[in-house]
């Protein structure tokens, strides 16, 4: 039997505008996906620290307070660092446009915006997850 | 024609509509029935379900002349950055027409931590403004005359400190406490529910909050000491209903805490306040803050025995539902604002917020939040909306959806009341869910396009992106740092450190009122995340529960 993909819904920083990361992650669960959900207020280590415990395949990141700039490219990097060299990390959140590319630079596989359908979002994992 | 005729004309009617609308099944299942008549009022007692605007139940609105006195206050909600330049958009706002101030605070503010903080990073001054002092609290309000200007406050958890600086600094002014008017949001059970920016465990929690209200209740009598909050329940997901009978179910829980605590019902009630989200559709919004204030002057009047008609009034601050704003085709936004301002506004509410028409996108520029004021300001003075106390009052539609709406909420709080109160069904995630299903299935609708969002599934366009957003500068972190660096070492630390002692032997004693020891403590330009940090010592943290 194939293995489900593991997928990790986290909330970096002190935001705690969480309906959007609950929508996905049940809309994941859904899908057939095994979805771990951190909770607000996760630091970067603590969200790596989670995937590695978790051995998850998939980081979707949720953030709406602007500090996604600082956070994201954090957790790609201690993500790395421990080694999780093909888990696919994506974003999701009031992000403008003119952050997307400098988020991708920086590890960031894809950043989903207000009104993303969660099917784009499955559709992506799909089509990505390694 | 008497009911029984009507009776048969109606059921005549909906056979013969039915056929006709099923050629029309997009338009068939939908939330209210497609007409209301006589028969849906049947049982509504004019006397004990309206009354006039500014008698019992309220439904008709709290004051007697509503906008045919003053206009609601057009109170919008800024702060980004420093206090340097949030105080220069606050007396651009003021400049602007805007009638009283609403401080947005960046979360490490709003979480009790100092902008130097490691957990401050890449948040400080993001989401609204970083206030670390006394010394940040008197650079927001310069030059503002706060003997005149009212001033709401987004703050929580850390209520009693910013009410402490706000007090210090008019002090300062030689203003005195019972000369100042505003409000503190001061409601922690919507933040373990909807909102996140909890710090202390409830029953600390619950005890600040009633420190608050007694302390007021003494020496600053204009303050609105707590605005209970529906507003983010309805934006994490909730129906219309839950969010009214969630919150009214919260103001049970403080109403018994703070009676709990020995204070008389009356002693405090005036000064509650509610704070409603304007949604999308407008007629079910109406009925919304009609319902609601029936319910609470009930509640208040029956349940807690409140004698003084203060006690009985649901007086209410709304926002534009930030939740229905579409990053796509973000011009929409202005119109969807104006309907939501002319629901707030047929609903009677006492304060307004509009929303921008970039906020999707971005903190708001200037010109944006200028047409968001405008919209009430055109809403105000052209529409003719708020000519006529409570217009809509005797439709069949609004008041049997009022009826509804009620009805529904008043099952909810039955709920919660079996469950053991407002704090155990937080505790237990029973609130949660229920907000996180009504989320999931609006989710789930639009996506089935069984709800329509104009240019999100419907009416798509190919889009440039936005140009011209607000940007906050990154350099924010550092300045205020430094800010932070220089006041540590140009204060009376020795005073610092006493004052902090003292707080963390109040916290330890229950029948102590904190309020006058924090506001001692603030006066040393004690950091806010140095006086959290007392409280978390003897208090703890909130442990969340994560459920799906």
């Amino acid at each position: 039997m194939e293995k489900r993909v593991r997928v990790l819904v986290a909330k970096p920083g002190l935001d705690g505008h969480d309906r959007g990361a609950k929508v996905v992650a049940r809309a994941l669960r859904d899908a057939g996906f095994e979805v771990i959900y951190t909770g607000l207020r996760q630091t970067p280590e603590q969200i790596a620290e989670a995937a590695l415990q978790e051995d998850v395949n998939v980081i979707a990141l949720s953030l709406l307070s602007g500090a996604h700039n600082h956070l994201f490219p954090r957790i790609v990097e201690l993500i790395r660092e421990k080694g999780m060299t093909d888990v696919l990390i994506i974003g999701g959140g009031v992000i403008p446009d003119a952050d997307i590319p400098v988020l991708k630079a920086a590890g960031i596989s894809e950043v989903f915006t207000p009104g993303t359908s969660t099917t784009t979002i499955i559709d992506y994992i799909k089509e990505n997850v390694k | 024609m008497d009911n029984e005729s009507l009776k048969l004309k109606v059921a005549e009617y909906t056979a013969k509509v039915e056929k006709a609308s099923a050629k029309f099944p997009e338009r068939k299942n939908l939330e209210y029935n497609r007409l209301y008549t006589p028969l849906d009022l049947e049982g509504q007692d004019y006397e004990k379900d309206l009354g006039l605007p500014g008698s019992y139940p309220f439904t008709r609105g709290v004051q007697p002349t509503m906008y045919r006195g003053r206009f609601w206050t057009m109170r919008m909600y800024a702060g980004f950055s420093t206090a340097e330049e949030s105080n220069k958009r606050y007396r651009y706002l003021l400049e602007s027409g805007g009638t009283g101030l609403s401080c947005a605070f960046d979360l490490p503010t709003q979480i009790g931590y100092d902008s130097d903080d490691i957990i401050s990073e890449g948040e400080v001054g993001k989401v609204g403004v970083a206030i670390d002092s006394l010394a940040d609290m008197e650079i927001l309000f310069d030059q503002i005359d706060l003997a005149k200007v009212s001033t709401s406050m987004t703050i929580n958890a850390p209520a009693s400190v910013l009410l402490a600086m706000y007090i210090a600094v008019a002090e300062k002014n030689g203003i005195g406490p019972e000369k100042l008017n505003g409000t503190i949001q001061n409601d922690i059970l919507k933040e373990y529910a909807a909102r996140g920016t909890y710090i202390f465990p409830p029953k600390p929690s619950m005890r600040l909050i009633t420190n608050i209200f007694e302390y007021c209740s003494k020496n600053v009598p204009n303050w609105n000491t707590i605005s209970i909050s529906g507003y983010h329940i309805r934006e994490a997901g909730s129906t219309a209903a839950q969010e009214i009978a969630f919150t009214i179910a919260d103001g049970i829980a403080y109403c018994e805490a703070a009676i709990k605590a020995g204070l008389d019902v009356d002693a405090f009630a005036g000064r509650l306040s509610f704070f409603w989200n304007a949604h999308n559709n407008v007629l079910e919004e109406v009925a919304k803050f009609r319902a609601s204030r029936r319910v609470w002057a009930k509640i208040m009047k029956e349940r807690f025995g409140a004698k003084n008609p203060k006690s009985w009034m649901l007086r209410v601050h709304t926002q534009t539902a930030g939740s229905m704003l579409t990053a796509q085709q973000p011009d929409n936004n202005v119109v969807r604002v104006a309907l939501q301002t002319a629901a707030a506004v047929m609903g009677g509410t006492q304060s307004l917020h509009t929303n921008s028409k970039d906020e999707a996108l971005a903190l708001p520029t200037e010109a944006s939040v200028r047409v968001a004021l405008r919209t009430q300001q055109i809403v105000a003075y052209e529409s003719g909306l708020a000519d006529v106390v409570d217009p809509l009052a005797g439709s069949y539609y609004v008041e049997a959806i009022t009826n509804q709406i009620e009805a529904e909420a008043l099952k909810y709080i039955q709920k919660i009341d079996d469950i053991g109160g407002a704090v155990v069904a937080i505790e237990e995630g029973y609130i949660q869910r229920e907000i996180q299903d009504s989320a999931y299935k609006w989710q789930k609708e639009v996506e089935n396009n069984d709800r329509v969002i104009v240019g999100v599934n419907k009416f798509q366009i190919e889009e440039k992106p936005v140009e011209g957003l607000l940007r906050v500068d990154a350099s924010v972190g550092e300045l205020q740092k430094k800010k932070l660096a220089d006041l540590r070492a140009k204060r009376d630390n020795a005073a610092v450190t006493a004052a902090l002692a003292k707080l963390e032997a109040a916290c330890g004693d229950d029948s102590v009122n904190l309020m006058p020891i924090i506001l001692e403590a603030v006066k040393t330009y004690a950091t806010l995340g140095e006086i959290c940090g007392v409280m978390r010592k003897v208090f703890g943290e909130y442990q969340a529960h994560a459920t799906l």
